[in-house]
């Protein structure tokens, strides 16, 4: 007998082995499929063990926080957002049931604490369980306070304020605003509002950048050599491109002018002049170095960041489709841009033609308090040379000096900027009025001394953009230059 | 070194596992270290300790090792268990001492085991009926759907555990006396070859009794380890792996049958082939079992930190942690390597076992060591392979790991009987071929 004995104990030895396989292949190679798959609710009740760190403005004032619930087996963490709907918008939100968004996503690693697969082995001899870090943001809650209170005031839209040379976001603001604390309860409410309050009109919203543009058409053309600031081009009340009409404000003619002039005025026959000359693909090539037609290279996720450019329908057009530079050139055909990329034109030209990559995060504090990462500010492209930013700069001052800007003057501060109000009329989203417009104001200050480039926007306002964009940018620029964040 | 000696000194080892064990569950649980530990690593190794000085008296040259390892899964056992509950674990400690009391007395009484074979009919008869208790009025319980328990006043008892040693009895007595004419009476037909229906008569009877008991108490698992054990019995005895495959032939017809039928037995193959078509109820258990082992890894989380429990509600997360699926918790705590460590202590048993049967001059002996033995490493391989989705998933627990008296007793008992026949072998075989049991 002692022949089969010996066999049964082989296949007893072979069906262990399949054990060992199977367990193998559920506990390591399948493991990650098994953690996605949906019917799994382990992974998010993990996260929920895990205390998330916390997310603070710039002055340490507390935007995020993870408060404790139960004890032992029972222990969990939730989600609190102590300032309410301030910082709605950018900082979004983080629960187990409903996901995540904006910048509470975009940190999600470093709030959770996910490290590499060797620290967490660390932590486990250590005994120690997976703790999140904290975030500081370069955000300055009088300014955002500020710049909503501002746009409560004025209508929906959005600001966005940057220090040009190094990228820090100190405003991230967009109005409808809407409260993280409430998404647990209230998420399909939030979602199906009309007026959208979940959608960031700072980083999302398309809105037609009217004479803001200006700014980069006139950058493109004193760069590339297409004009000097001496060169002069006659500005009629009326000139015509693509066989349609096109025309100053009030038809009003201007003679032969200078950028200076042109831009003080806002003067859109002289700009669609200017854009001919420019010629489509060097417009498209400056648009490009603006960061027109690509995602902002801003710490928030790509799915919540819109792309700025000439569409048709949902598709960005590029410089080989058939596209009306002339309309382009100041501001008008299908240009859909968001706050945030016009904000970066603004610090571009405030920091010498250098765009400095936008980030919202500053530097991640572990448990213990020490900085494990901090934000190194890098260039995303050198747009225009200096000279051509100097030069730009001077003719933005003129528009707040003595052109279609003034609202944004601040006493005893060189201000720099330009206004826009594009025409939205019958836009379903406003309501379908006949006398809609966008209005903008984009700018930075001190003009010799950059310390903030801002844009700020109105949506489905009846006004023009130096009557309700332009003292939301004075009120926000003060505040800042007056901060004490640094 | 005796073969005492060497029991001795793998028991200290087990003992400061289990110390490091339960240190490790309070350094989790309350973030520091508690010397109850060290009293409870105390209390084990003087238990194991007092077992070892009566193995030392009554079978001075038995098996070292069963013992030790026997003792090292019920260390592993408790520690999971206390994780789970320290209510529970105190329950399944005095189950462990109740286990050692009667893993005693077997020792005492069936010193010269011999007797068994006397009363093999009786005992057969009473394996059977311990099937069918659960289902006679009164006594019985259904959990589940199965009808697995018997409660007469306080005391619970899962009565298949025993029954499958009383089988184990049957069968290789039986099968010693009956073995020869199973294979000279074996006739050829249609180039098969049968076994005399007039000899194997009884066996089907009885085997073909508590499958039929099985089916009707609604225990897949306990007849899934029935029936291989017998195959097992049957193809040791008789070394005809055409009568194994007749005998898988027989259970694949029957199983077939049953599926189609009997809808519990149904409703797990359905499971089985396909849990995630009910997530939230019937394919929960496996699921679950399956989504815990993948957060395992290879090092496993840690003791104590296994998500056993939706946090903040009683709802199970991994259901029947504490016995069906205390496997996928181990895997979740330990990782593959604990999952590893545990199998292997598995395979250590059956190794030893299996040597025992090879060292034993009697047939019964050797059938009777064999078959437990056998029984034993399928128990553990149903269920693991249960809760890893390698067969359906039934309810029988992992021997000395599970919670649960019935099973921790029945257990012990069975490793008695290994033990008694180990030491009858080995001193029967003298020094020479005790030396065939050194590692």
């Amino acid at each position: 007998m002692n022949g089969q004995i010996v066999k049964l104990f082989r296949l007893i030895v072979l069906l262990f082995a399949v054990l060992v396989g199977f367990t193998s292949y559920w506990a390591v190679f399948d493991a990650k499929a098994l953690k996605d798959n949906t019917a799994n609710k382990r992974p998010l009740l993990e996260q929920q063990r895990i205390r998330r760190g916390r997310i603070l403005a710039a002055d340490g004032t507390v935007l995020a926080r993870s408060v404790r619930k139960g004890h032992g087996d029972g222990l969990r963490y939730v989600r609190r957002y102590p300032e309410g709907a301030l910082y709605g918008h950018p900082i979004g939100y983080s629960f187990v049931r409903q996901g995540d968004s904006e910048f509470e996503k975009f940190h999600n690693d470093e709030l959770a604490g996910n490290g590499s697969e060797f620290s967490s082995i660390l932590d486990e001899l250590r005994g120690g369980r997976q703790e999140g870090n904290d975030v500081v943001t370069n955000i300055d809650p009088a300014a955002q306070r500020v710049a909503l209170s501002d746009l409560e005031a004025a209508g929906f839209g959005a600001v966005v304020a940057i220090v040009p040379n190094t990228g820090r976001v100190r405003v991230l603001a967009s109005n409808p605003p809407f409260d993280p604390n409430r998404v647990p309860e209230h998420l399909g409410e939030l979602t199906s509002d009309p007026t959208a309050p979940l959608f960031d009109r700072a980083t999302q919203g398309q809105y037609p950048p009217g004479s803001t543009f200006k700014v980069v058409t006139a950058a493109a053309g004193l760069d590339s050599g297409t004009i000097t600031p001496e060169t002069t081009i006659d500005a009629p009340g009326t000139i015509t491109a693509q066989g349609r009409p096109l025309q100053n404000d009030f038809k009003q003619s201007f003679g032969p002018i200078s950028l200076d002039s042109a831009l003080t005025y806002s003067v859109n026959t002289w700009f669609a002049q200017l854009g001919v000359r420019i010629g489509v693909d060097t417009l498209f090539e400056y648009m490009s170095r603006f960061g027109f037609n690509s995602t902002p290279p801003i710490d928030l996720p790509s799915s919540q960041v819109s792309k700025s450019g000439v569409y048709e329908g949902a598709d960005l057009l590029g410089p080989n489709d058939p596209i009306d530079i002339a309309r382009v050139a100041f501001g008008q055909e299908r240009l859909a841009v968001t706050p945030l990329q016009m904000a970066e034109v603004a610090a571009t030209v405030a920091n010498g033609g250098r765009l400095m990559k936008p980030q919202i995060w500053s530097r991640v504090v572990d448990p213990d308090g020490r900085a494990v990462d901090r934000l190194d500010p890098s260039a995303y492209s050198q747009v225009v040379d200096p000279q051509t930013a100097a030069e730009l700069t001077t003719a933005m001052e003129g528009v707040v000096d003595a052109g279609t800007g003034t609202n944004a003057a601040i006493p005893g501060v060189r201000v720099a900027g330009k206004t826009g109000t594009a025409e939205t009329p019958f836009n379903s989203t406003c309501g379908g009025g006949a006398d809609q417009n966008q209005a903008w104001f984009i700018g930075f200050a001190p003009a010799d001394e950059p310390k903030i480039a801002i844009a700020a926007t109105v949506e489905c306002t009846t006004a023009f953009g130096n009557d309700v964009a332009a003292p939301i940018f004075r009120d926000v620029a003060e505040t800042i230059l007056n901060s004490e964040v640094r | 070194m005796s073969a005492r000696n060497r029991e001795l000194a793998a028991l200290v080892p087990v003992a400061l596992l289990l110390t490091a064990g339960f240190a490790a569950v309070f350094a989790q649980q309350s973030a520091r270290l508690d010397n109850l530990s060290l009293v409870y690593g105390g209390y084990f190794l003087a238990i194991c300790l007092a077992t070892h000085i009566y193995l030392r008296l009554r079978l001075p040259n038995a098996d070292p090792y069963l013992f030790p390892l026997a003792a090292l899964l019920t260390a592993f056992g408790l520690v999971m268990i206390y994780r789970i509950d320290a209510g529970l674990a105190r329950d399944q400690a005095n189950l462990f001492v109740l286990g050692l009391a009667l893993f005693a007395l077997a020792i005492h009484f069936l010193r010269d085991y011999d007797i068994l074979e006397r009363y093999r009919y009786t005992i057969a008869a009473v394996g059977l009926l311990l099937l069918l208790a659960p289902r006679l009025p009164g006594i019985g319980q259904q959990v589940n759907g199965a009808y697995l328990g018997i409660k007469v006043g306080p005391l619970a008892f899962q009565p298949a555990e025993l029954s499958k040693i009383c089988l184990i009895v049957f069968l290789a007595s039986y099968l010693r006396e009956h073995r020869e004419v199973l294979i000279v009476g074996a006739r050829r037909v249609l180039g098969v070859t049968l076994p005399p229906l007039k000899h194997l008569g009884p066996l089907l009877v009885v085997w073909g009794a508590s499958m039929l008991m099985l089916v009707f108490i609604r225990d897949l698992g306990s007849s899934l380890m029935f029936f291989a054990a017998f195959l097992a019995l049957l193809y040791v005895a008789t070394g005809r792996l055409s009568f194994v495959v007749i005998g898988l032939a027989l259970f694949l017809l029957g199983a077939w049958f049953f599926a189609s039928t009997v809808p519990h037995v149904h409703d797990r193959v359905a499971i089985w082939l396909n849990p995630y078509n009910e997530p939230e109820s019937s394919g929960y258990q496996i699921l679950q079992s399956i989504f815990a082992q993948a957060d395992g890894g290879l090092f496993g989380q840690g003791f104590g930190q296994a998500l056993i429990t939706v946090p903040g509600t009683h709802a199970p997360l991994l259901p029947a942690a504490k016995t069906d699926t205390i496997y996928s918790l181990i895997v979740n705590e330990l990782g593959l390597f604990g999952a590893c460590a545990v199998i292997m202590i598995y395979l250590l048993i059956a190794a030893r076992g299996f040597k025992i049967a090879l060292i034993a001059d009697d047939g019964f002996s050797k059938l009777l060591a064999t078959g437990l033995t056998a029984v034993f490493a399928i128990q553990a391989f149903v269920i693991i392979g249960g809760v890893t989705r390698v067969i359906p998933l039934t309810g029988v627990t992992l021997p000395f790991i599970s919670y649960g008296g019935s099973s921790i007793v029945a257990n012990f008992v069975l490793l008695a009987l290994l033990l008694l026949i180990s030491d009858r072998a080995r001193r029967e075989a003298g020094p020479a071929q005790a030396a065939l049991g050194r590692p």
